[in-house]
């Protein structure tokens, strides 16, 4: 379950922040999840309503979820295409000389608090 | 209840880890002491090539080894009859070792006398690749019965990895197993891979594998 670790990072990384900006209650946090990012929204979704209530501020909080679309840019013919349908080899010129421009990061985008 | 307001934060949920981990490879810079991070999936051999390891380079380095595991200390036993000093960690159900629990892992360890210390993770290859523990340099091991076309599906892990050991070659003969196309497949992920095919039960290729981590683990000593 590395999607438990994530979500430990994650509140870690929110008490951090609501810590130094004196923040009472985090009501929300946006996530923003790459496709291929090998995160699984709702195995996440069901670590962060356990793990929250371990917390303090965090309680009640609630995980937003935006996904990113992966795109991958082919270095031979300079054309994007989407990861998910064709992986590493380039649909336009069958080139595998390609690497991923977005959609592998998983992070957290904002919070609502008081 | 006061005034909800909308902060923006825009940071990776790995940034506190990898902090962490970059904290903890300084330190382990600074001490002089190499940290392996060892991956694989279960039972491609990761045990017995470390046996094999400890065998080649105990003469020239003080080593030590942290058995991750999700329960059981079979793999620390194993470890410690070689003479290394070891210790097993239980990860208590998690997946892999983040830079936290590799800390505490070498505090356990007690690194005073190790020169080159060892974590040999959990037979994963999804979690563990996401986890920057603080190692100087990963490692992982595809073993043939595990089939060539591992890295196509298990992409972050061989992109990550300096080198892979490919183990159990003594088995090829039996399985479908076209080594070119493997080391194609892993070049495709990881250009910068250094791949060596090794088979831990006979002993082949773990002298170029043990030339490859003296090598290493100097350069660390000495930078």
């Amino acid at each position: 379950m590395h999607e438990l670790g994530i979500v430990f990072n994650i509140i870690d990384t929110v008490e951090d922040i609501a810590k130094e900006q004196n923040l009472t209650e985090v009501s929300s946090v946006t996530l923003q999840v790459g496709e291929v990012s090998t995160v699984i929204p709702h195995y996440l979704e069901d670590c962060w309503k356990w793990a929250v209530k371990k917390t303090e501020i965090l309680k009640e909080c609630k995980l937003i979820h935006e996904p990113i679309e992966a795109i991958t840019f082919c270095e031979d013919c300079g054309k994007t295409y989407r990861t998910v349908d064709f992986g590493k080899t380039c649909p336009h010129c069958g080139s595998e000389h390609t690497y991923l421009v977005v959609g592998n990061e998983v992070q957290i985008k904002e919070i609502e608090a008081c | 209840m006061d005034k909800v307001r909308v902060i923006e934060i825009k940071q990776s949920v790995f940034s506190a880890n990898d902090k962490q981990a970059e904290e903890l490879r300084k330190e382990l810079k600074e001490k002089g002491i190499f940290l392996l991070n060892l991956m694989s999936s279960p039972g491609s051999g990761k045990t017995t090539t470390l046996t094999k390891t400890i065998a080649a380079l105990k003469d020239e380095f003080k080593i030590g080894v942290m058995e991750a595991d999700i329960d059981s200390d079979v793999d620390a036993k194993t470890i410690a009859a070689t003479g290394a000093k070891s210790i097993q960690l239980h990860t208590g159900g998690m997946c892999h070792l983040d830079a936290g629990m590799t800390r505490q892992g070498l505090e356990g360890l007690d690194t005073s006398d190790v020169e080159l210390a060892i974590l040999e993770n959990v037979g994963n290859l999804v979690c563990p690749a996401e986890f920057d523990t603080g190692a100087s340099k990963n490692a992982m091991i595809l073993s043939v019965p595990e089939g060539a076309d591992k890295p196509l599906k298990y992409p972050l892990m061989f992109s990550i990895c300096d080198v892979v050991l490919i183990n159990k070659i003594d088995v090829m003969p039996y399985f479908d197993f076209d080594m070119e196309q493997c080391k194609k497949n892993i070049k495709m992920r990881n250009p910068n891979a250094v791949i060596i095919p090794i088979c831990a039960k006979t002993g082949e290729g773990i002298e170029q594998w043990a030339d490859w981590l003296r090598q290493e683990v100097r350069a660390w000593q000495n930078k």
